[in-house]
């Protein structure tokens, strides 16, 4: 059984590189290709969840050791899989959305011309990011984190001739190397600290290893989840990132591949455990981003680029559980896996309108649109409750427990943690219930959208570009696009309450991640109903906002903190001064160095060099009797040094 | 030697008691392992007597054939030497104590012998020059006793005169460089460094173009030699004067201590160390000079821009081979006691070749005067393989020896095809683009360029290698650092002169090539071919280097 493990990584590898190498005559079949072989993953998946079932709860590990890597001397690289309860999580979330997505995928990019390559580019996207987590030490686990990486540049940049999808790419490619290079100096730290990269060894080593060497591979570790993760400082690239197809969207920038900080960060909870300031550094970056991204997706217009700051807003919450330690992984990744049902079912249907208003993202000029796209309208509204944590579906559950495990984290620090999250909950009440009200309730905007302002300053110029100045025909996505959708909406809803009856997730995850009650202030019954409350003082606003009174098509000028939030809060202007101008300047006075230093130096040589060569030319001076002379003296030197060294 | 070593008794003023005839003992000579001396001397004589009997017409043809023949019998009497075991488990000294037959000096004479092959194949090349007065002609100048511009000159050169004396006089230059590297003895030394000397001083003087340049680099290069050989010479009366012997093994014995029996008529100077020092230091430096090492190499910019192309190339490989065998045998047989003083000395020596020969070529804008001190600078990588003292750096220095000769006589070759109307293009700015004119040309300079600077995949890299190795292993690790140095300043100007070939616009009046005949073809074909091979598999030819790195004593 142990065997198949290969095969989950193998199955959508093989089908990229045919997809990728298989050139044109692919094109007919190829996206069924690619399909096929991501639900393979799945079913192996699947038959292997099941054989882990089987198994006593602390023996699920599966290890397959398939060849040695890198062997040189102590440095011992291998390819080799651990499959235990965590990353079967991952693997089971990963090839199922992945497999719903493909499905959606066929329907969606039916009218592109480099479908073909898209799904390849899918396939490679499940296989880097199974690897990831499959991944039995940490350098393989590099190999993967790179290869999704990839993946994510070639995705986001998929429709490259549009001049901002090659930046966004460009964006994220360059953000994401930041992180990469906090993984790769961690991953250094730990071979001269640890002497090995796997993650037996290493975790269990973290008891006799100094504090200090922790903290700085557990700070490492937090870069690299930040760029991966999209989370403060590393965030700015998500909402750019939403310029990619909208099933990449769903797929890698919601669901999948930007929960792999967590999946790091839970992974190395041995090293976060022992290190309380890397811990503080994580709960920090989390409690921050899940403010900031909730503050973002308020002020957008642009339906994608909202949902990219509630994926900001959400992860940060993961990541803000995965610092609280024992008392918050299980939560961490049980908050993950739901947010990939309703958050992928999201996007999915955001794309679904957008499928359905040509291509407008700009949610001023939808409203209305329940009656045209029912099907639609309920998944995206099973998955809006879900995310806004109504009781009883999916999100209630996790980010409850969340919220719990934040008070409990105990002391100032707990009730801080657990005031944000609970503000962080009405502000994700607030801005969902303003995109579901902007697009399926209300006027119908659209209607006289081209008509009434056919010059009108747009919040998003690259729909005046596509040129729809014609009144679109909103209408319902095809099944293969509304299946996923209906799929997704049921794990929205019902996933939460099966995880959390009987706590079989904590169960499920307790013997990788460990578990601890902590020690709450407030009972849980207090927590849910400030949950429920907060979530109704949220709704409401929005509705009072956008529900009541009649929406503009342009956007009003707002407040300062709106305008800022427009702006993704500043972050690019942030990024430009102090990255982007300190990093010319700093290139201009190294570039000065170079010149006026190493260049003196080199070219200071070359010309002492010549210098001498033209004043020893000189002695050349064709004359018999002045080489006689040197000759002469060339002896009489050679004859008293000889001497000499006898006499010393 | 042995016939003097007995006092005579004298009974009175008039007579003498006379030996009895059973005391002279005829020397021992072994013909056999002379033979490849022999051979090229014989050779060398044919070739006098041809142009004493011969018709003028019939005259290159005989010699060339007499040349190639003789060289190729003695090439094929050494490597017979060679297969028979005489470079290891039979190496002996022969000729009564004058010439050693060992690894090195067999090493060594198969590769001068092979050099003077394709030298030979430079000399006889007639297709360069225009044909004048319907006469095909070489590089010798038409009758070299007329005097330059004069009417005699031209009636020579109406009547399509050609020296074909060069041939003879080439044979007996190798013949004396192939005692040089064997010679066990001083004065055996020193008659082989004036039997192949004499004859390039002769050389040098006959270039037909630029005849008085060509006849005061002959002047300068004999009087400069004369006055080293003086030096030479007296540090051998010297070296006698210490040892009371010339033989090598002698003078090593007494440099160890081991002395058996003291001279009478020398009892006031033996074993003084003054004159071992002294002596010692003066033979250095005649060898020094033939090596071209600074502050002794003056002679060589001069002489090699002047001299013909082919005799340049002969000179650069040739005598650098025969030069540097006769100082390793000089250091390592005779003076090896003496090795902590000698070798302070020869780092500098070597560290001032290196960095002379590199600064000041970078200034050159002759083509041959460049590669003139490259050749010092490479002098100087060779003597840091001499300085290490051990097996390696005789190995390391056949090894280099053997490669750099064929590199440098093939970029001499190449420089005789660069003409303008005024023979040879030998101003760099000439060379400007010649690499696009005429691709191959300038790919097969590029490539000794390259050798020249060790780039991997030369010989030239393989060589320098192995040196710097050697020298590292012999503790001269400060040498090792100064030749890479002196490697990176000389890199610069071989790679200048490649991006002048290639990456500039070619001058309208720019110089041609000509196309040459089989013989220059087949001697640059032949370096480019050596320099490739022993660039890319040099193994076999290390260790053949190897096997050869012991002398006999």
């Amino acid at each position: 059984m142990e065997n198949l493990i290969g095969w989950l990584v193998a199955a959508p590898l093989l089908g990229a590189a045919v997809l990728l190498c298989g050139g044109k005559r692919l094109d007919r079949l190829g996206h069924w290709l690619g399909t096929l072989l991501a639900a393979a993953s799945f079913v192996i998946g699947a038959v292997l969840f099941l054989d882990m079932l089987g198994e006593d709860e602390h023996h699920r590990a599966m290890h397959q050791h398939l060849f040695s890597w890198i062997p040189v001397g102590g440095f011992q690289a291998d390819v080799a899989f651990q499959l235990d309860q965590l990353s079967m999580t991952f693997v089971l979330l990963i090839t199922g959305v992945g497999t719903l997505i493909h499905i959606y995928s066929i329907g969606y990019m039916e009218h592109d011309e480099r479908r073909r390559r898209f799904f390849g580019y899918l396939n490679l996207f499940l296989a880097a990011m199974l690897l990831l987590v499959i991944a039995d030490n940490y350098l393989l686990l590099y190999v993967g984190w790179e290869g999704v990486g990839l993946a994510s540049y070639l995705l986001i940049g998929f429709w490259q001739h549009k001049p901002s999808a090659a930046t966004a790419a460009k964006k994220a490619f360059l953000v994401n190397r930041v992180g990469d290079v906090g993984l790769s100096i961690a991953i250094m730290l730990m071979f001269t600290t640890f002497g090995t990269f796997t993650f037996g060894p290493v975790l269990e080593a973290t008891g006799e290893t100094s504090e200090g060497k922790l903290t700085a591979i557990g700070l490492m570790l937090l870069l690299a989840a930040c760029g991966k993760s999209a989370q403060v400082p590393l965030q700015s690239w998500l909402g750019d990132a939403m310029e990619g197809p909208t099933p990449v969207s769903a797929l890698i920038h919601a669901a999948t591949m930007v929960t792999a900080g967590v999946y790091l960060i839970t992974r190395s909870g041995a090293i976060f455990n022992a290190a309380p300031d890397a811990q503080t550094a994580v709960v920090t970056v989390g409690a921050v981003t899940l403010i900031f991204g909730a503050i973002i997706g308020c002020a957008k217009d642009d339906i994608k680029k909202a949902l990219a700051g509630s994926t900001m807003s959400q992860i940060g919450y993961m990541i803000l559980a995965a610092g609280l330690g024992p008392i918050g992984y299980v939560f961490a990744i049980m908050h993950l896996v739901t947010h990939g049902f309703f958050k992928a079912g999201l996007f999915l249907g955001a794309g679904s309108v957008m499928h359905g208003m040509n291509d407008e993202v700009d949610m001023r000029k939808y409203g209305g649109l329940r009656k045209y796209m029912p099907i639609t309208f309920i998944t995206f509204g099973l998955g809006y409750l879900a995310i806004i944590g109504f009781p009883g579906l999916s999100g209630f559950f996790s980010k409850d427990k969340i919220i719990e495990a934040a008070f409990a984290k105990g002391g100032t620090e707990g009730w801080i943690l657990g005031l944000t999250t609970l503000l962080g909950a009405a502000i994700t009440a607030y801005y969902m219930t303003r995109v579901m009200l902007l697009t399926f309730f209300g006027e119908e905007r659209w209607r006289n959208a081209a008509t009434r302002s056919p010059n009108a300053p747009s919040a998003e110029p690259a729909a005046e570009t596509r040129g729809e100045h014609a009144e679109p025909h909103p209408h319902e996505s095809p099944k293969s696009m509304t299946i996923p959708m209906i799929v997704l909406a049921f794990g929205s809803v019902f996933a939460g309450g099966l995880f959390s009856v009987g706590d079989r997730f904590v169960h499920w995850l307790e013997p990788v991640t460990g578990h601890d009650h902590g020690d709450s202030p407030l009972s849980a019954t207090t927590v849910t109903l400030s949950t429920v409350a907060v979530l109704i003082v949220g709704v409401s606003l929005a509705w009072a906002q956008y529900g009541r009174k009649p929406v503009p098509v342009v956007a009003p000028r707002g407040s300062l903190l709106t305008r800022a939030a427009r702006r993704d809060l500043l972050q690019d202007d942030f990024n430009h001064v102090v990255l982007v101008r300190g990093g010319e300047h700093l290139t201009r006075s190294l570039v000065y160095v170079d010149h006026k230093l190493v260049d003196g130096v080199v070219n200071g040589t070359a010309a002492s060099v010549g210098g001498l060569s033209g004043r020893l030319r000189r002695l050349q001076n064709g004359y018999a009797r002045s080489y006689a002379v040197s000759m002469f003296g060339g002896t009489a030197v050679l004859i008293a040094a000889t001497l000499l060294m006898r006499a010393v | 030697m042995s016939a003097v070593a007995d006092p005579v008794t004298v009974h009175s003023l008039w007579t003498m008691a006379a030996e009895s005839p059973d005391k002279f003992k005829a020397p021992d000579i072994e013909y056999g392992q002379l033979s490849p001396t022999l051979i090229v001397l014989g050779a060398a004589i044919i070739g006098v007597l041809i142009e004493a009997l011969l018709p003028r017409k019939a005259r290159y043809g005989a010699q060339l054939f007499t040349s190639v023949i003789g060289v190729a019998a003695a090439f094929a009497a050494v490597i017979g030497l060679a297969v028979g075991d005489y470079g290891t488990s039979k190496a002996r000294v022969a000729a009564e104590g004058a010439i050693a037959v060992d690894g090195p000096a067999l090493f060594l004479q198969g590769t001068i012998l092979l050099v003077s092959l394709v030298a030979v194949f430079t000399f006889a090349e007639r297709r360069l020059d225009p044909v004048a007065h319907g006469n095909h002609v070489d590089s010798f100048a038409a009758q070299a006793a007329a005097v330059p511009g004069g009417e005699g000159e031209k009636e020579a050169i109406k009547a399509g005169f050609t020296t074909t004396e060069v041939f003879p006089l080439l044979l007996f230059a190798v013949g004396g460089m192939l005692v040089f590297t064997s010679a066990n003895d001083l004065l055996t030394l020193f008659i082989a460094l004036e039997v192949f000397s004499l004859p390039l001083y002769v050389l040098c003087a006959l270039a037909r173009r630029q005849r008085l340049m060509s006849q005061e680099a002959a002047v300068k290069y004999f009087l400069l030699g004369a006055f080293s050989s003086a030096f030479l010479l007296f540090g051998i009366a010297l070296l006698y004067g210490y040892a009371g012997s010339v033989t090598y093994g002698r003078i090593a014995d007494v440099v160890d201590g081991e002395v058996a029996e003291i001279t009478p008529a020398l009892a006031q100077t033996m074993g003084n160390d003054a004159l071992l020092l002294i002596g010692g230091a003066m033979v250095l430096m005649g060898l020094l000079f033939k090596v071209g090492a600074v502050p002794f190499h003056m002679w060589t910019p001069d002489v090699y821009q002047g001299a013909p192309t082919p005799v340049t190339g002969f000179m650069a490989a040739a005598t650098k081979v025969a030069a540097f065998g006769a100082l390793l045998r000089l250091l390592y047989v005779v003076l090896p006691g003496l090795r902590w003083d000698w070798r302070p000395v020869m780092y500098g020596v070597a560290i001032v070749t290196m960095l002379g020969g590199a600064i000041v070529a970078v200034t050159q804008t002759d083509v041959k005067r460049l590669l003139a001190y490259s050749s010092i600078a490479h002098g100087g990588f060779i003597l840091a393989g001499v300085i290490a003292t051990n097996k390696q750096g005789v190995s390391a220095v056949l090894f280099y020896l053997g490669a750099y000769s064929f590199v440098t006589l093939g970029a001499f070759s190449v420089v005789t095809l660069v003409r303008d109307a005024g023979g040879e293009a030998t101003h760099l700015s000439k060379w400007a683009g010649l690499g696009r004119r005429s691709p191959l040309v300038g790919a097969v300079f590029a490539i000794f360029l390259l050798a020249f600077a060790g780039i991997p995949l030369t010989s030239g890299f393989a060589g320098k290698f192995a040196v710097f190795k050697a020298a590292a292993e012999g503790g001269a690790g400060a040498l090792v650092v100064v030749g890479v140095v002196s490697s990176a300043v000389a890199a610069f100007f071989y790679i200048r002169v490649i991006v002048l070939m290639f990456f500039s616009e070619p001058r309208a009046d720019g110089p041609t090539v000509a196309v040459p005949s089989i013989l220059t073809s087949s001697a640059i074909a032949i370096g480019v071919a050596v320099t490739l091979v022993l660039g890319i598999a040099p193994q076999y030819f290390l260790e053949l280097a190897g096997d050869a790195g012991v002398f006999v004593r």
